[in-house]
């Protein structure tokens, strides 16, 4: 059992977790994942490690309800356990001194592109961070990504905070002015990212991304999380979950994540009408 | 001695009762009941108890099958499982999933004119009974010895070394990467062919003789084989990590919504218990239409899983004939009479799409059989314009596996074959890294749950020597 040892609620959808977990956060890594199983009859789900704290021995995640477990996640509070805790899985962030990058966030997004700017800071680059939603109180991690971040800029689809824009809007803005970045890391809902590659493609600048595929045992037994990068089947739990995100093919991606749609509906509905009875 | 002549025999053995094909072709219990006391008594008693039994010689781990057979026709039910458990750890499992008909029954003296004694069933039937009564007697084990040893992962061979050296002394802790022990026997093969409650109760018999078992541990990324070594204080390691990665087609739209490899779907209905969704949670589609394509135990078990999941159809797709097939003869007799749709001689030439992502079809061509290729069998050649579809809305390539490179690729000195498994003696499991064995998938490529587990018992035995001797002979895998 993984002790929940700190929750904070980010917004109505968006909740983060400090889990107990000594040896994971001892080897965790920028760009690393974990995958969890709330109880018995829970099913197996990647999250981000967004944060690590070696002398707490915690990992911390946030995530968005989206589905019957995200739901139930939340319901869950400090001093709270989950079953299984697994990691950390994936391969680590290549993280070099480049020069000058610039690191997207959007949505949920925000809280794994921040130990990846954290690790290239350290590592001395220049780091220029975006990071994007769709309103105003789905931005959180505000002050963290300033401190790891030699520039910041917010934007909302809608204006209600920052500059009303898309992330690709100042990305492109900063790829046209400056024409010494060495890197854009992006993470964020696959159709963000489509969009930063093909931003950044525009721009030749090397460019990464994380992807979020449906996965079961993530130690790249199953192949749930096949992905398609540069014309070939690879798996996003070992292979990845970065990959160069000009050769990733999104629209597959896209497609393999609604997979179940139908499935998650019911599971939710399910769940919410059992919680109802008791 | 009368017991001797052969007339008083029965010489058909005694079949094991199972449930209907149409019936269980639409739930996840087991098969076959099993054996009653009176039937297992009746079947025992045909053994001859030949003074050379050949049949010991074809087990992979030389259990004493005259000597449990005799205990057998005598009613000492326990003492008969205690004799099995001398040389295998996991009897109620290889009772049901052993190939006998190809090891220690092949060789069965009956089976010259007529049947031979039906060891598997016997076998399986005294493991029942011994959990059934409730007493599990854990061996005597010798001293404590304070040497440690890490077993990675906890499948038939991970289990099997764990047992032995648990018994000879040592202390042992296996490290699992799921959240469920087991490996292939929990994951792999179906609720119907090998209850899970089965492998929890032998997993549970392994704690008992104070093997650690830890879950959730994915070695390679929390530790490495160095780390525990160094760090872990663990003076030996046995790499016993399953062959694991599938293999796919490779053909136009595998990557289409409801085509899984065996591994996912068997995973998703076994391990995670998606039959019940929404119960528990892990979605799985069910299919209408499904097509599984390969030969093997592992096609039929994903087969016989998704009529269990209300499939309509489900069409076999294999490239060869089905003499050539690799499954069980029983495997293949029980996926027929449930009503699976053999399709030999086809392979799938690419996956249609419904134009939202998801597979509506899989395209065939016909093959015929030429000359024999590489490993003895004719090989498949496509007849030209015999293309056809067959609407499916799940597929299941069941094709095998290939080395998984998270473990061992990050151990360095450890040598690999090309295909990535890992470099062993086969007597020993002694790999090219001091102090790390290895033995099942990982070293043979797919393979059964006999071989690993005997795999496992002879890496015990050389473990427990390596520790007295610390001797450690490479001679043997010079460069090839």
């Amino acid at each position: 059992m993984y002790r929940i040892a700190r929750k904070d609620i980010l917004s109505e959808a968006v909740v983060s977790f400090e889990i107990e977990a000594r040896e994971i956060a001892n080897k965790a890594r920028a760009g690393q994942f974990f995958v969890l199983r709330i109880d018995e009859r829970g099913e197996r789900i990647p999250l981000t490690i967004a944060d690590f704290d070696r002398d707490r021995g915690t990992i911390t995640t946030v995530f968005q309800k989206v589905g019957k477990t995200t739901h139930h996640l939340a319901t869950l509070g400090e001093g709270d356990s989950i079953s299984d805790v697994v990691g950390p899985l994936g391969t680590p962030t290549h993280i070099d001194r480049f020069g000058n990058v610039i690191c997207v966030g959007g949505g949920v997004g925000i809280a794994p592109i921040f130990p990846i700017a954290r690790a290239l800071k350290h590592a001395g680059n220049t780091v220029i961070s975006i990071i994007g939603a769709r309103m105003r109180e789905l931005i959180f991690w505000e002050e963290k990504m300033r401190s790891v971040s030699d520039k910041l800029i917010v934007t909302t689809d809608d204006g209600s905070y920052g500059r009303k824009a898309v992330v690709t809007v100042p990305l492109d803005e900063l790829l046209t002015n400056n024409e010494d970045i060495q890197r854009v890391y992006a993470i964020g809902p696959a159709i963000m990212m489509k969009f930063v590659c093909i931003t950044t493609q525009k721009h030749r600048v090397k460019t990464i991304v994380s992807l979020n595929s449906i996965m079961v045992d993530a130690t790249g037994m199953c192949g749930a999380c096949r992905v398609e990068v540069g014309g070939e089947t690879k798996f996003a739990c070992v292979d990845g979950p970065e990959f160069d995100g000009h050769a990733v093919d999104f629209d597959v991606l896209m497609a393999r994540q609604r997979m179940y749609l139908s499935e998650e509906k019911e599971a939710l509905e399910h769940y919410r009408k059992k919680k109802e009875v008791s | 001695m009368g017991e001797r002549q052969e007339t008083e025999r029965p010489k058909k053995r005694i079949p094991m009762r199972e449930q209907p094909p149409g019936e269980r072709a639409r739930n996840f219990m087991e098969v076959p009941y099993g054996y009653t006391a009176e039937e297992a008594v009746e079947e025992a008693s045909r053994c001859l108890q030949c003074l050379k039994p050949m049949c010991r010689l074809g087990c992979p781990v030389l259990v004493d099958i005259p000597a449990f057979i005799k205990l057998i026709r005598e009613g000492r039910f326990i003492e008969a499982a205690w004799k099995i458990k001398e040389d295998n750890a996991l009897p109620a499992v290889c009772g049901r999933v052993c190939p006998q008909e190809i090891q220690c029954e092949s060789l069965c003296i009956l089976g010259k004119k007529g049947e031979p004694v039906a060891i598997g069933n016997l076998e399986r039937f005294v493991a029942d009974f011994e959990r059934d009564a409730g007493e599990i007697r854990v061996p005597e084990k010798l001293p404590t010895t304070g040497r440690r040893i890490a077993v990675i992962g906890s499948g038939p061979a991970g289990l099997a070394c764990a047992a032995d050296l648990a018994k000879l002394g040592h202390h042992v802790t296996i490290f699992e990467a799921l959240h469920k022990p087991g490996g292939v026997l929990i994951y792999g093969i179906p609720e119907f062919r090998l209850p899970k409650i089965i492998v929890e109760r032998e997993v549970d018999y392994i704690k008992k003789l104070g093997v650690d078992v830890m879950v959730n541990t994915v070695i390679g990324k929390l530790y490495t084989i160095d780390e525990l070594l160094t760090e872990g204080r663990y003076d030996a390691c046995f790499i016993a990590t399953g062959a694991g990665l599938p293999l796919f087609l490779g053909i136009p739209g595998e990557n289409l919504n409801g085509i899984y490899s065996a591994n996912e779907f068997l995973t998703r209905a076994n391990l995670m218990k998606s039959y019940l969704f929404p119960e528990y949670d892990t979605p799985v589609k069910r299919g209408r239409s499904v097509a599984v394509i390969g030969g093997g135990n592992v096609a039929m078990d994903a087969a016989r899983v998704a009529l269990r999941l209300g499939a309509e159809k489900v069409h076999l797709i294999y490239r060869r004939s089905e003499a050539e097939m690799p499954a069980r003869r029983a495997e293949i007799h029980h996926a027929r009479e449930e009503g699976v749709e053999f399709n030999t001689l086809t392979n799938p030439v690419r996956f249609l799409d419904d134009g939202k992502g998801n597979v509506s079809g899989v395209e065939c061509i016909r093959m015929e059989l030429g000359e024999p290729d590489e490993s003895g069998r004719r090989k498949p050649v496509p007849v030209k314009g015999s293309e056809f579809t067959i609407p499916i809305d799940v597929a299941i390539p069941a094709l095998g596996t290939r080395s998984n490179p998270l473990l061992v690729s990050n151990v360095p000195g450890l040598g690999l074959t090309k295909k990535g498994y890992i470099v062993a003696d086969e007597e020993t499991g002694m790999t090219t890294k001091k102090g790390v064995f290895a033995g099942g998938d990982i070293v043979t490529g797919s393979a059964t749950v006999i071989l690993a587990l005997g795999a496992g018992r002879k890496s015990a035995q050389a473990i427990d020597d390596y520790l007295k001797w610390k001797f450690w002979d490479t001679r043997k895998f010079a460069p090839s």
